[in-house]
């Protein structure tokens, strides 16, 4: 279990209240006291997070590789032939380690206290060893043969600088004897042929031994009983050997170098128990290791959640055990859940949710739903930041999402008065009824202004008018107005016309069109036909009779608008009865 | 060959070469960094090494980290002003200058407008800027164009609601003119010699109001200008011929954030875009069909409309605009191994590109491939 290293600065004296967060816990202070005087409480509330490391930047590093990793790892395709694919999957795990080694190492260089990073270092050093081991018992699955020299390269890895030394010694007084061993297995030799020639070079060895050969001198006649594999001598040279699957390695080097993978544990577990003893009790890590060698994956990845604080760890791994189709099927659930909390993990960086994206992709069951849910709450600051949240959303097809985030921008900027990007948020989201209320907000504006504020906007709205009625009907109205401005009367007469005939205005504003039209009406050039100007007085009368509130000024205006109606009547009927001569 | 990889752990927004002095052929080393969408963002410096002291030529060295300096909100966009002073924008609304000391040991806050970009009650995030040594312009998402003077301490001019909409990116065209790009699809030429608040024209593609997200100009050529936009599409734009963008080309499958001519040799074209990838577009005129199919990687090949200017001088018309479809084709090249997240920025200088992307990781190409000057 994780411990503090760090005093609480703050020290409370009342009683405290808390809440889980998704990461963390919120603490405050609350009034309760159980006895003396109520005192006023501070006001603040305290966060208090689980690990502070997650946030560190060489961290970040190891999530930040590891994902496009793990995206390269699920696009691998399933047809591929089996073979191909094994390499592959190796490749990837070599990857993957050689992430976790670069960001172990950067740790160790930047830590300015020894202990600073002590805890993070020993974790993925396990995580290391433990990886590696699960790569070549299960990913790379190696056969009789060269099961040991893995496990040797395994152990050097890990061990470097305590097998140079032991080598070293070895190697430095009897090098004939070692060099043809280390031949033999290199070569290219079937797997008896070398058994047979084993057996006679340690059958040879044994002879020596026998003989007292070396009886003078007392380290070669060590070196020979090393060489023969004699456990006693093996365990005295415990501080050589630092750890007991160092001497499992040794001991099978030495005694079975052609070990099957079925017989592994059993001498993993009575070299555990040669190893360290009655007295001493075997460590979670140890116990990691043990499973593995007795081929039981889920109780590794059972153990390793429990034991490692690292979901990182568990959930990458089981990833691509899973891709290797190690896992039987009842455990998927246990991926489901393992990427959960490694999600819910990753969550307490707040900057690493596009990361999480992907892994929510490829969430077997809820995946889906939790991505929908945590969507929304990303924080939205600026606009880059929600066209990002908009494309993951849109690529998805999470059109609620879409609709949602769009709105929350729209009536931000609104609110700023942004009528523009309001608009054209809207018209991401296809939200009509947004659009008409921002339509409506300008005609408002028109209304009190008496002038369009925005016309770059309103000139330019092109097929995104056609959104809804509304903004349509603004665009239009806009046109009509750009039209007078140029003076081309008939065409604007023929604009305002068709839209109260086609009821694209809004009742309310009728009024205002039929005053806008009374310009025309006035012109000395008769612009409204006969036709035009029956229809336009039926608009009127329409209006009257329905939309009439405020009496005086609209009497006014409607005995204005009859009488120049009327009078454009008379003046059309001329016009148009006229023979042209 | 693959570009170089180093993860910064920030989430990355710009990264700019710093200017190599000129008349001396020297490659860029330098560039800055900035960051977004952290707690605490920055802007950094990072050095790439020395690349003549080793002789065979190995560029195998990651970039490294010389100064960085603390920034207020999310770096929204980041400009050398010269070999030592660098602005940037934030999402707080200010524009800052920040000087870089002799021997890039520390970055400092030379001089910052605060809060040049708001609404009457909130900070609005400044979107770009860009500089004309000594003139800088800015743009925001509160819709104004801000022009300021490097050493004066009071901004220059404020051209209010300029857009009703964001504007998400601007460009210099000639001394005293702009070019901006909103999230309505419109280009605006702004005149700073004009008295009155209104752009000296507008663009737009007639159809779909797409957003536009970046735009630059062609180095030689100020009439020619390249834009890219939400649905990815690359439009090469004659900005005197008025609402028709000469070339429409799909360039990505989403939002594309940034589009540079190369400089020096501007038949070269690079984007980048939030779909992970980063693409080299590059004009071949007159090269034909088989040296086309010896290239086997990805390649695109799109031909253009629109018809050769009326009274140009052969010689003059740029290899993007002119028409004829068989003579000028347009390949595209993924300069990016595999595909990450977003790629937010890309700066190209000499035969150098870097890169920065969500996934905190920068790339650095330090010999683009197929690239001759």
């Amino acid at each position: 279990m994780e411990e503090v290293d760090v005093e609480p600065s703050t020290t409370v004296t009342k009683h405290l209240g808390f809440e889980w967060g998704p990461g963390d816990l919120l603490v405050y202070e609350t009034n309760y006291k159980l006895q003396g005087p109520r005192s006023a409480s501070s006001p603040s509330v305290h966060v208090v997070r689980r690990d502070e490391d997650i946030c560190s930047p060489i961290l970040r590093k190891l999530f930040n590789e590891s994902h496009l990793i793990f995206v390269g790892l699920q696009k691998i395709k399933e047809d591929v032939p089996s073979k191909n694919k094994k390499s592959q999957f190796v490749s990837i795990s070599k990857n993957y380690r050689s992430v976790i080694r670069a960001c172990m190492e950067e740790l160790q260089q930047n830590a300015g206290k020894p202990s600073q990073y002590g805890d993070q270092v020993s974790i993925l050093l396990a995580i290391e060893l433990i990886w590696n081991l699960c790569e070549v018992l299960f990913i790379d699955a190696a056969p009789a043969g060269s099961l040991l020299l893995h496990l040797l390269d395994w152990v050097r890895l890990h061990k470097s600088d305590v097998d140079t030394r032991a080598r070293e010694v070895l190697q430095s007084d009897s090098p004939a004897q070692h060099q043809s061993y280390w031949d033999v297995p290199a070569g290219t030799q079937t797997l008896t042929e070398f058994d047979v020639k084993w057996r006679h070079w340690h059958e040879e060895c044994d002879r020596c031994l026998q003989d007292n050969t070396f009886a003078s001198n007392r380290h070669l006649e060590t070196i020979c009983k090393i060489l023969v594999g004699d456990e006693d001598t093996l365990l005295e040279q415990r501080e050589l050997l630092s750890t007991w699957y160092h001497f499992l390695v040794t001991r099978l080097l030495f005694t079975h170098p052609t070990i099957k993978p079925p017989d592994l544990h059993y001498y993993a577990q009575s070299s555990m128990n040669m190893f360290l003893g009655p007295r001493a009790s075997p460590e979670p890590l140890d116990i990691i290791l043990l499973s593995a060698f007795e081929f039981d994956l889920h109780q590794v990845i059972k153990d390793c959640s429990i034991a490692l604080n690292n979901w990182w760890f568990v959930a990458h791994l089981t990833d691509l055990l899973d891709h290797c189709k190690l896992l039987q099927s009842h455990n998927l659930q246990c991926v489901s859940h393992i990427r959960s909390s490694y999600l819910s993990y990753m969550h307490v960086c707040v900057s690493l949710w596009q990361l999480a994206v992907d892994y929510f992709d490829h969430c077997p069951e809820f995946g889906r739903v939790y991505l929908e849910l945590q969507i929304e709450r990303v924080p939205l600051d600026t606009e880059r930041k929600a066209i990002k949240v908009l494309r993951i959303c849109e690529d998805r097809q999470m059109s609620e999402q879409v609709r949602s985030i769009c709105k929350i921008m729209a009536k931000r900027a609104l609110r700023n008065n942004r009528l523009g990007s309001a608009l054209s948020w809207s018209i991401r989201a296809k939200d009509a009824a947004f659009a008409t209320l921002i339509s409506e907000r300008f005609l408002q504006d028109y209304s009190n202004k008496g002038f369009f504020t925005d016309l770059d906007l309103l000139d330019n709205l092109g097929p995104a008018m056609l959104l809804s009625d509304r903004l349509t009907f603004l665009g239009k109205y806009r046109e009509f107005h750009r039209l007078y401005g140029e003076k081309r009367f008939s065409e604007a007469a023929r604009l305002l016309l068709s839209l109260m005939t086609a009821k694209i205005a809004p009742r309310s504003l009728w009024m205002t069109l039929l005053t806008d039209a009374l310009p025309l009406l006035e012109q000395k050039e008769v612009i409204f036909s006969v036709d035009q100007t029956y229809e336009l007085m039926s608009c009127l009368e329409d209006c009257f009779s329905s939309v009439f509130q405020d009496e005086d000024i609209e009497s006014t205006k409607t005995e204005l608008l009859r009488l120049a109606l009327a009078r454009n009547l008379a003046m059309a009927i001329v016009k148009e009865g006229t023979i042209e001569t | 060959m693959d570009p170089t990889a180093k993860y910064i752990s920030q989430k990355i927004s710009r990264t700019r070469w710093r200017p190599v002095p000129a008349g001396l052929l020297q490659q860029p080393e330098v560039f800055a960094a900035g960051s977004w969408d952290n707690e605490s963002n920055r802007v950094s410096i990072w050095s790439l090494g020395d690349d003549d002291s080793d002789t065979d030529g190995e560029f195998d060295e990651e970039p490294r980290l010389l100064c960085d300096s603390e920034h207020d909100g999310d770096v929204t966009d980041l400009q050398f002003l010269d070999g030592d002073r660098l602005v940037s924008a934030s999402s707080s609304g200010a524009v800052a200058i920040l000087k870089l000391q002799p021997d890039c040991q520390a970055l400092s806050l030379a001089h910052v407008w605060e809060r040049a970009h708001r609404y009457s009650c909130d900070n609005a995030p400044c979107t770009a800027v860009v500089c004309r040594s000594p003139e800088l312009v800015s743009v925001g998402e509160d819709g104004r164009v801000i022009l300021y003077k490097a050493d004066q301490t009071e901004v220059v001019r404020v051209i209010e609601n300029a857009d009703s909409s964001t504007i998400h990116a601007v460009t210099f065209l000639r001394t005293t003119e702009v070019l901006t790009v909103n999230s309505i699809g419109q280009l605006k030429m702004w005149d700073f010699r004009q008295q009155s608040d209104s752009p000296a024209q507008i663009l737009s593609l007639t159809g779909d109001r797409v957003p536009l997200h970046c735009v630059d100009k062609h180095p030689n050529q100020q009439h020619i200008v390249a834009t890219g936009g939400q649905d990815g599409m690359l439009c090469i734009w004659d900005v005197r011929q008025g609402n028709t963008p000469f070339s429409l080309i799909e360039a990505h499958s989403a939002e594309m954030w940034e589009v540079h001519f190369h400089p020096s040799n501007p038949n070269h074209l690079f984007t980048c875009s939030e779909d992970g990838s980063l693409l080299h577009w590059e004009t071949t005129s007159g090269s034909d069909m088989s040296t086309l199919l010896q290239r086997g990687w990805n390649s695109r090949v799109v031909s253009h409309s629109g018809v050769p200017l009326a009274g140009e001088d052969d010689s003059v018309v740029s290899s993007w605009l002119a028409g004829d479809s068989s003579k000028n084709r347009l390949e595209a090249t993924h300069m990016l191994p595999s595909q990450t997240l977003s790629v937010n920025s890309l700066d190209v200088l000499e035969q150098c590109l870097v890169c920065g992307t969500d996934g905190e990781a920068v790339y650095v190409h330090r010999q683009l491939p197929n690239f001759s000057i």
